[in-house]
């Protein structure tokens, strides 16, 4: 999948988040969180996971997190994706 | 450092004071008379109204390195602390200890003297941004948490003696006689105070509400008050207590409700004189409104309410559901208004209320108990104080009192706050010990502690969601993922006392 412009997804309620993505020369996923500390690298494995799934090698995914599950995260993620690419 | 019976390394001396670590909720009590103040003589035509905050100051003999307290029953809306260290700042005072009954957000304005070294000990737990940033390592403020049991504990052995209580008094006239339930600053219930009134060595009344002799009714008396002060205001009424507080409308907040007075029911308590204690959060409230429908169809006349009193609690006892409410604090206008009125909603003391050294306080004659929790851990430790990040922001209130008093203390929480599970291998900090909590009541199930095997077989009897604590955990740990631990440095910046005086735990400096 190729990403060719700005798209973003989600809300800022509680265990819910935004993503926000644009064009890139490569992979940048950039995390912020209420629960960073705790669950950083389980949000980065599900981000992953629906890049590899999509094919999305170029992209800057940016996510606001505010303690999501990670169906939230992985359908976020994807809807955001979507949006952002050519159709 | 030493080992407690909970296995938790805590500090057999800290800022200089030895301290034991904890071992059981029950046994501890030390040889010794209660606290006493010095003797005054006060002749008739000798005045106690000093005319600001600093004659007071000077006139109570504070010197740098002493002791001040406040209490807190103006919660959010106080700005009396405030107004003091900025005094002491403005006077030059060095090295001054807060033993108020409690820290609130709004005081984080006396950072700044924290900072300069005008106040630099705190025998209180806080609640907010103070907490946030000792435990971030950015504020070098040692905190020592108490229960309000505790506290009462800490005043009557004289362990933190109390040099000046600056008492906020919403109605109070030229000898020192006060009450809480009428003036601009009405808060009710003065129950924290009532224990520094009796034991600080000098008592300093502040109101913006002077009333010509005397001020009924009476709850801290002229014959315990040094000076009276008048200033502008006490606090913001709209922050001091709510206008309402009100039942939960969430429906997870609403099942968890649903369970917790099936188990009260279940337990067998819920019969003539109950008596029954919650807090002042949404569903709490609607543990306390399914329980009322159980007294009512069940016929169940209660003996009393306790704790921080609401507009829902009054109700209880005006329709007669309870014949008596002890109370040391209003969490609302109807609480206010019905302290000034009605007789048998009783104003008592955080002495009467709690404390463990004393001959008996009324948290033992509570049947049931309705608790939150941050955290619970899979033997029921509790942790209300850090969140978990590991900050300490929130107070500790009556949770260890009650639980430690009632025969069924019942932790109510949603299993999951935006992506923290509830149940976890170790809390982040013991507030309560496991051994003081029967039963966590969760939306996804209800977890029995071993000893309560009759409890657990009446459970499955009515079908109810009983789960093993461990069972639960891992249902929710399947949803949120585990968490990475979080890291400390070794530098300790807070003692969690039990309410007894020993060490329960410590809270450490989080690594950034």
């Amino acid at each position: 999948m190729n990403i060719t412009r700005r798209a973003s997804a989600g809300t800022m309620q509680s265990s819910d988040l935004m993503v926000y993505v644009e064009p890139a020369e490569q992979l940048d996923i950039q995390i912020e969180s209420t629960v960073k500390k705790q669950f950083e690298h389980l949000i980065r494995d599900r981000i992953e996971a629906v890049l590899r799934q999509l094919a999305v090698t170029q992209v800057l995914v940016k996510v606001s997190d505010r303690g999501a599950l990670d169906y939230a995260i992985e359908a976020r993620v994807e809807t955001a994706l979507r949006r952002a690419a050519e159709a | 450092m030493a080992r407690n019976s909970l296995g938790r390394e805590v500090p057999e001396t800290w800022q200089g004071k030895r301290y034991d670590p904890y071992q059981d909720p029950f046994t501890r009590m030390p040889t010794m008379d209660r606290a006493t103040r010095p003797l005054v003589r006060r002749n008739p035509g000798e005045s106690k109204i000093l005319p600001s905050l600093r004659a007071a100051i000077e006139k109570s003999g504070l010197q740098d390195g002493m002791t001040i307290a406040t209490h807190h029953h103006l919660r959010n809306g106080d700005l009396l602390l405030n107004l003091i260290v900025k005094e002491l700042d403005a006077m030059g005072f060095r090295n001054i200890c807060i033993a108020s009954s409690s820290v609130h957000p709004v005081h984080a304005e006396i950072i700044p003297s924290i900072r300069k070294g005008v106040v630099t000990r705190c025998e209180t737990g806080v609640n907010g941004l103070i907490g946030e940033l000792a435990t971030k390592g950015e504020l070098d403020f040692p905190i020592v948490v108490r229960s309000h049991g505790g506290r009462a504990r800490m005043l009557v052995t004289d362990e933190v003696p109390v040099d000046v209580a600056f008492i906020a008094a919403p109605c109070c006239d030229e000898t020192g006689n006060l009450n809480g339930v009428s003036g601009p600053s009405a808060c009710g219930s003065l129950g924290y105070a009532f224990t520094d009134a009796r034991y600080a060595r000098k008592v300093v009344a502040v109101t913006d509400n002077l009333v010509p002799y005397p001020a009924s009714p009476v709850s801290i008396s002229q014959s315990d008050v040094d000076y009276v002060v008048v200033i502008d205001s006490l606090g913001d009424p709209k922050k001091i207590v709510s206008t309402t507080t009100r039942v939960t409308r969430d429906p997870a907040g609403l099942l968890i409700a649903h369970y917790a007075a099936e188990v009260i029911e279940a337990s067998g308590l819920l019969k003539d004189g109950f008596s029954f204690q919650t807090g002042a959060g949404g569903t709490s409230l609607a543990v306390a409104d399914a329980i009322k429908r159980k007294m009512l169809e069940q016929k169940v006349r209660g003996s009393f309410g306790c704790g921080g009193i609401t507009g829902y609690f009054v109700d209880m006892l005006e329709e007669g559901y309870f014949r008596t409410l002890f109370d040391v604090q209003c969490f609302d206008l109807r609480a206010v208004e019905s302290i000034g009125k009605n007789l048998t909603h009783r104003e008592i003391s955080a002495d009467l209320y709690a404390n463990p050294f004393n001959r008996g306080s009324v948290v033992n004659m509570l049947d049931a108990v309705i608790l939150g929790a941050t955290e619970v851990d899979v033997n029921f430790n509790v942790n209300v104080n850090t969140e978990s990040n590991g900050y300490l922001v929130h107070n500790t209130g009556g949770h260890s009192d009650t639980a430690a008093g009632a025969k069924l203390a019942v932790v109510v929480a949603p299993s999951i706050r935006g992506r923290l599970p509830i149940v976890r291998d170790e809390v982040t900090t013991i507030t309560t010990p496991g051994e003081t909590i029967d039963v966590v009541v969760t939306e996804r199930g209800i977890a029995v502690s071993d000893k309560h095997e009759g409890l657990r077989k009446e459970l499955l009897r009515r079908r109810l969601p009983l789960k093993d604590i461990r069972q639960l955990q891992a249902e929710i740990n399947a949803l949120t993922g585990k968490p990475r631990p979080l890291e400390f440095e070794d530098k300790v910046i807070a003692l969690i006392e039990y309410r007894d005086g020993s060490i329960i735990d410590v809270v450490r400096q989080v690594k950034e």
